[in-house]
């Protein structure tokens, strides 16, 4: 047992992986409770595969270890199969449905697994699928694919519903609130 | 106070506050740019802040500083300690009156970084005093607790922080900011200030009277603390004590190393109260070394018998392995696991719209067969367009291009260096490339601001780190000053305008240079200039791949056909490439 819930957020630089994690932490502060993270930052941003780690209830090192975190959430299928290892046994993968294919992939003719192939490499594991976009672009723009997934994973972050709307609140721009909470309760409200 | 979830370059700008800090420079580099970017950024601010030109340049503004008195900090990464190692070194011997902090931001596992040295050693070997927080709140009460430590010895102090600290977060309760500043005055002094032979023999008996000493208070002050539990320790410093603390079982001693000289004597007394001992530490094995110096009978575990690796960063899977490996058994208990095998990789890869990769088509183009030396940047990417040959520190990218340009190789040689970079160590290569003759082409890659590291202002910027107005330096003016023949200004979205210029060049003997200007799309973005995007016609589309090859992010390539996804920002490269005229700007037939 480490004593803290263990979440790896993995995504596409440019996805919000960062913002999502504020989140995270934020609400940790208003639940009184002590927080550790880490974040990719300086030239793996430009589109490269990212990993933000955050450790709620943490005191000590900000590192998720393989076969560890208590839950993966993903905001592309390919970027979840890349991360799965991480998950803990008995552990939650909660990723978006779609992927961005990796331009690399384009221009070398390289074979990307399509979401068939991916759901059937992550059978075994509990998985829950989010189409992001399109409850993204229902709260209103596509930008807050990151809030829908949060909010896709909140039932099974032990933080209060609240305290995480409360962080939303405090971490997105004043004039994009409404728009963000929306997107959690849209995400909050998908999964089967 | 309230507490706060804090990235841990924030928790040390903070802290710099906390101390009452006067003066700030810095060159950016992953992971410590945002000490500087916070600091600059601050809605009030009573001290001095610029982004210096190299580090050796912020290095000797903050040490000028700290001898007139003030409180000043120098921020780098490691490898730019490499440039401010000039300085570094004899800085020690002049010593300081107000508080001078060197920090150097370690990256072990190179996460953006082009090695994985250890500014521990640079400490060591100019005899300055080191500290190595272990957290990120540790982070802010070391740095202040460096200041301090710097008056009382009138030492540089070196703050080491690792990229699991610059950015990392955690909850954080910040102390107030002072608000008791200092008016630098430089008090004359020669035989401190001026280190001919035989003031600099005197200075280097005081500094080392001082080693002594400092090791002391580093324990008397509990920067470096044991508490013994049984026949069995680990020794940790770094962020590799906060993952042996989370292990530690109750009846292992643990020594925390949190400052550097680390005392022997102290240092003994721990290791002989024990039968065996585990060094965990990321990097070199610098506290394994004094350990195994003071060890008598204790067995010694770490790195130098291979428990622990000694390339990469640890996490507490790694430190877990080598505690069961030297029969501590830890708290928790780490599954072994693989990664799902042959997934696609996701590298990092250069914006849709970035300037840089339409010159790397042009350069590859007319330069078949050439040499492509390049630089230290965004543009170290174009590895992945082929035109990327060579890379290896700041500025490298044209004394490599004339090394090899004198050394017989007779082919072309195309060096490619951003303005950021030309500016901090790549003048000087220009110079003595084409003093010395060399027949090379230069193409800077310019896009006004550093942007790599968070689009950091530059001498070629138009404004300083704290956005006052400065005169934009005249690139081509400096290149003509160092005697190039050939000077060429190209927008790097005009391709014909860039593979003409490219050919003149290629004709020439000589120096050339190409300065390729489009600003950095990121910025471009921010600052509101928009262009319309671009549309595939998928009719007059044969699907040739042409696009594709040129590896933009918004080109994509399906069922035989390319189309343009969202990223598009309008550049219109792709369209001057395709050779059936597919690519159009959107709405136009």
């Amino acid at each position: 047992m480490s004593g803290s819930y263990d979440v790896l957020i993995v995504g596409v630089g440019g996805q919000g992986t960062i913002l999502a994690s504020n989140i995270l932490g934020e609400a940790c502060l208003i639940e009184g409770k002590s927080v550790r993270g880490a974040e990719t930052h300086g030239m793996a941003q430009r589109g490269g595969s990212v990993e933000t780690h955050i450790r709620i209830g943490g005191k000590y090192g900000p590192l998720i270890s393989p076969g560890t975190a208590d839950l993966i959430i993903s905001f592309d299928l390919l970027e979840a199969l890349r991360y799965s290892h991480f998950l803990k046994e008995g552990g939650v993968i909660i990723t978006n449905t779609e992927t961005i294919i990796p331009t690399s992939a384009f221009q070398h003719d390289a074979d990307v697994p399509g979401q068939e192939d991916i759901l059937n490499l992550l059978s075994g594991r509990d998985v829950i699928t989010v189409d992001a976009a399109a409850l993204a672009l229902e709260a209103g723009t596509i930008l807050t694919q990151n809030v829908v997934m949060l909010g896709a994973a909140s039932p099974y972050i032990p933080l209060a519903v609240e305290s995480l709307k409360e962080a939303v609140r405090r971490s997105v721009p004043p004039k994009t609130v409404d728009t963000n909470l929306k997107a959690f309760d849209l995400g909050r409200g998908a999964p089967e | 106070m309230v507490i706060r979830y804090m990235l841990g370059n924030e928790v040390i700008a903070h802290a710099c506050c906390e101390a009452n800090i006067d003066f700030a420079s810095g060159y950016p580099g992953t992971p410590s740019s945002e000490v500087i970017d916070i600091l600059r950024t601050q809605d009030v601010r009573d001290f001095y802040v610029e982004w210096s030109v190299n580090e050796k340049v912020a290095l000797e503004n903050a040490l000028a500083a700290a001898w007139t008195g003030v409180r000043s900090l120098a921020t780098m990464k490691h490898v730019g300690l490499n440039v401010a190692a000039d300085p570094l070194m004899t800085s020690a011997y002049t010593g300081v009156t107000g508080g001078l902090v060197i920090l150097s931001a370690d990256d072990p596992y190179a996460h953006s970084s082009q090695n994985e040295q250890d500014s521990r050693r640079y400490a060591l070997f100019a005899k300055i005093p080191c500290l190595d927080p272990a957290s990120v709140r540790e982070a802010g009460t070391m740095m202040v607790e460096a200041f301090s430590l710097s008056e009382e010895f009138g030492l540089p102090v070196l703050f080491r922080p690792t990229t699991r600290i610059c950015h990392s977060k955690s909850d954080v309760e910040p102390g107030e900011v002072g608000s008791d500043h200092r008016t630098g005055h430089f008090e004359r002094n020669p035989q401190q200030y001026v280190v001919i032979p035989a003031h600099t023999r005197v200075l280097h008996k005081k500094l080392n009277e001082k080693q002594a000493p400092v090791a002391r208070a580093l324990v008397e002050k509990g920067v470096n603390t044991v508490v013994v539990k049984g026949t069995t320790g680990i020794i940790a410093g770094g962020i590799a004590a906060s993952y042996v603390q989370e292990l530690l079982p109750e009846n292992v001693s643990f020594a925390k190393i949190g400052g550097y000289p680390i005392d022997p004597d102290w240092l003994g007394a721990f290791v002989g109260q024990h039968d065996k001992i585990l060094v965990v530490e990321e990097l070199s094995p610098v506290i394994e070394e004094a350990v195994r110096m003071v060890a008598t009978y204790t067995i010694v575990h770490g790195k130098m018998d291979g428990y622990l690796p000694h390339e990469g960063e640890l996490d507490p899977a790694s430190v877990a392995s080598a505690m069961k490996k030297a029969g501590i058994i830890p708290v928790r208990d780490f599954p072994q696991v693989t990664p799902v095998p042959d997934i696609p990789r996701r590298p990092p890869i250069l914006c849709a719209g970035c300037g840089h990769r339409s010159v790397f088509y042009a350069i590859k183009r007319v330069f078949k067969d050439g040499i492509f030396p390049s630089d230290i940047g965004c543009y170290t990417l174009g590895i992945q367009l082929g035109v990327v040959d060579t890379t290896i520190c700041m500025g490298a990218s044209i004394t490599v291009g004339s090394g090899i340009s004198r050394s017989g190789e007779e082919r072309d040689i195309v060096c490619t260096i951003g303005d950021s970079t030309f500016l901090h160590t790549g003048i000087q290569g220009l110079l003595n490339a084409v003093y010395n003759g060399a027949n090379m082409t230069v193409v800077i890659l310019d896009n006004r601001i550093t942007a790599m590291t968070g689009h950091q202002p530059n001498p070629n910027t138009g404004v300083t780190a704290t956005g006052v107005e400065s005169p934009p330096v005249s690139l081509e003016a400096i290149c003509r000053s160092c005697g190039a023949a050939y000077v060429e200004r190209v927008s790097s979205y005009d391709l014909t305008q860039c593979l003409e210029a490219m050919k003149a060049a290629k004709a020439r003997k000589g120096v050339k240079v190409i300065i390729a200007y489009q600003p950095c799309v990121i910025n471009a973005r921010r600052a509101g200039i928009r262009r319309k995007s671009f549309t595939v016609d998928p009719d007059a589309c044969t699907g040739c791949k042409a696009c594709v090859r040129f590896g933009c992010p918004a080109i994509e390539f399906h069922e035989d056909k390319a189309s343009i996804n969202a990223l598009c920002s309008g550049c219109s490269v792709c369209a001057q490439i395709c050779p059936t005229g597919a690519i159009r700007m959107e709405g136009k037939k």
